[in-house]
């Protein structure tokens, strides 16, 4: 398992935009203790910047009224939270059972040999980054990749080509 | 062999939209359900028999019968929508074509036990699900089948999605509900358990987003209409995946009792490219493997999975075909369970990954038949000595692989033997 331990500072404050401010604030009236918003204000980091800093981490501890160090148990736990900037396509290809079965190792391979790019890199010009993920669920058309959130499925070389033409 | 029970609206364009949904039938059942009394709608879901579709089957009605009376605490419904089993990929079929069944679901459910706040807990990883789930909840609070006042009832109901982040653990019971008091998902010790003190320390009812969806049919025709379907002790029917090496992988609803080998050769169309078959996982990647000559009688529902030693789980079949490398597809499966481990429980956190190490080594041809039996040993000190069955769900599948396809791993260790003496 790669390490989750480092945080990285970007030097600036940071704070939600007004979209997040008011989610964040929807939210919080739905549960019962302030902790439970570890979780969704995390999210809103990740959906406002792309990836968790250590200052968005202060942030969210100091707005939910908690210990930051339950915040960084948390971020550091959940592996979809990303520590660092990520590639403009997140390609997240998955590993297991049924996409093994099928063939994701060519994807993979594909994506080494042709991008240059192994799992838990990001491409030189920042286009891709590209993690191995455990069981999407979507083994009934598997193998699946999934790209900045979107599913992809019945995937194979070529349509792993035309995609990644589309990406920017 | 298919019905269309859970999936009837599956099909229809739009059908999670609730302007189309209401004219399916959406919501139909809830005069109904608000002049019942909640003990009668109880009642009515223990006699349907339904049991539990995330894994466990346990029987629903029986479960919610749990709750503590009169404890002066809020009851929660926490519907489990994390799906994180390999070869399980059923539930999101409902969240995404008929999300509507599943807030009809959640209402019928919230109505019997007495609570007022659900929370569905959903894997990080849905993140296009998350939207067409989330804009239903919203379209239910707007036309009033949520909020203050149920279908203008006088009963009230919030539902508020919350958003896992890539744990699969967090789809055991106790490690989701920490995971919504914003916690890392590490499972609590048992007793107590969850219908007693569970989120907040409050009872709580936990089910699988199917076994919710089940609940407007069983509601709207009855007991008995449901019981029509799949067998006495394994009433209803399921949504089945099925993946791996068929001609037609895919989902599938069925009623349960089906011959397994009928299903996988008229449904999903058989071994894939004329090859034979070699083994079948019956209910998602924790369960043993079934071999050819094992299956003939197997029917896909709770009791004869139970007699063939491995379990009916989340319905997920998967069908490997002769070519498949059974020490690779070990390996494939210690890896997956030694990343998700929590790290709580010493002999899940170091143990999967000593038996991650072993595997390696006789992948790289370096080990012995020693190693095999660490390896078969591991499993019977591991399972069991954790405060869940995480552990047991790598080593009950792992177990199976070694005492049924021994002769493979013995074939790689047999490999190291002649190459270490080529070398010397």
């Amino acid at each position: 398992m790669s390490d989750r331990s480092q945080l990285i500072s970007t030097g600036k404050p940071f704070q939600y935009d007004r979209e997040r401010d008011a989610e964040f604030e929807r939210l919080v009236k739905r549960y019962p203790t302030r902790e439970s918003m570890i979780l969704p204000s995390l999210w809103l980091i990740q959906e406002q910047e792309g990836w968790i800093s250590q200052e968005a981490i202060a942030y969210v501890a100091d707005r939910i009224g908690t210990f930051a160090s339950m915040v960084y148990e948390a971020v550091t736990f959940y592996t979809m939270y990303q520590l660092h900037p990520m590639g403009r396509n997140h390609l997240c290809v998955c590993r297991t059972l049924s996409c093994w079965l099928r063939g994701k190792q060519e994807i993979i391979d594909y994506l080494k040999n042709e991008i240059g790019i192994t799992p838990g890199q990001i491409s030189e010009d920042g286009r891709f980054s590209l993690e191995e993920v455990e069981c999407l669920g979507h083994c009934g058309t598997a193998p699946v990749v999934q790209v900045n959130g979107e599913f992809h499925e019945d995937m194979n070389v070529d349509k792993l080509k035309a995609l990644l033409a589309t990406l920017k | 062999m298919e019905v269309k029970i859970l999936s009837a609206k599956f099909d229809i364009k739009d059908a999670n939209k609730i302007a189309i949904a209401k004219t399916l039938g959406a919501y139909a059942t809830l005069d109904k359900l608000f002049a019942m009394k909640p003990e009668d709608v109880i009642e009515e879901v223990k006699k349907s028999g339904l049991r539990g579709r995330g894994g466990a089957g346990f029987p629903a009605g029986v479960k919610w019968g749990f709750l503590p009376k009169n404890t002066g605490k809020p009851i929660y419904l926490t519907v489990n929508s994390d799906e994180s089993e390999p070869a399980t990929f059923k539930d999101r079929y409902i969240l995404v074509r008929d999300p509507h069944m599943l807030i009809e679901g959640i209402i019928i459910c919230s109505y019997a036990i007495g609570c007022h706040d659900t929370y569905i807990y959903i894997r990080g990883e849905y993140t296009t699900q998350v939207k067409v789930l989330q804009a239903a909840i919203d379209e239910a609070y707007a036309e009033g089948y949520l909020g203050d006042s149920v279908a203008g009832h006088d009963f009230q109901l919030n539902v508020t999605v919350h958003r896992g982040a890539g744990a699969y653990v967090c789809g055991e019971e106790t490690a989701l509900l920490e995971s919504i008091e914003g916690k890392k998902g590490q499972p609590r010790s048992k007793p107590p358990f969850p219908a007693v003190a569970g989120l907040y320390g409050c009872p709580t009812i936990i089910n699988n987003v199917q076994t919710i969806a089940s609940l407007p049919f069983i509601l709207t025709n009855g007991a008995d209409a449901y019981k029509v379907y799949g067998t006495e002790k394994s009433p209803g029917t399921h949504l089945f995946g099925i993946s791996g090496h068929v001609e037609k992988p895919g989902m599938y609803e069925l009623p349960l009792g089906l011959p397994i080998l009928e299903v996988i050769d008229k449904v999903a169309g058989g071994v894939w490219k004329g090859r034979k078959l070699k083994g079948i996982i019956p209910g998602g990647s924790s369960t043993p493997v079934l071999l050819p000559d094992e299956v003939k009688d197997v029917t896909l529902d709770y009791e004869s999975m139970a007699a063939h030693k491995t379990m009916f789980g989340s319905g997920g079949i998967v069908v490997l075909d002769e070519t498949v490398d059974i020490v690779q597809l070990v390996k494939n499966l210690i890896d997956f369970y030694h990343h998700e481990s929590c790290g709580q429980c010493t002999p899940c956190r170091e143990g999967l990954g000593w038996m991650l190490k072993i595997i390696k080594k006789i992948l790289r041809r370096e080990g012995s038949m020693d190693d095999v039996l660490l390896l078969r040993e591991l499993c019977d000190n591991i399972e069991m000595k954790t405060v869940c069955v995480l552990s047991a769900a790598c080593t009950m599948p792992v177990r199976s692989y070694l005492d049924k396809f021994r002769h493979e791993f013995e074939a790689y260790v047999q490999g190291a033997s002649s190459a270490q003496v080529k070398q010397e």
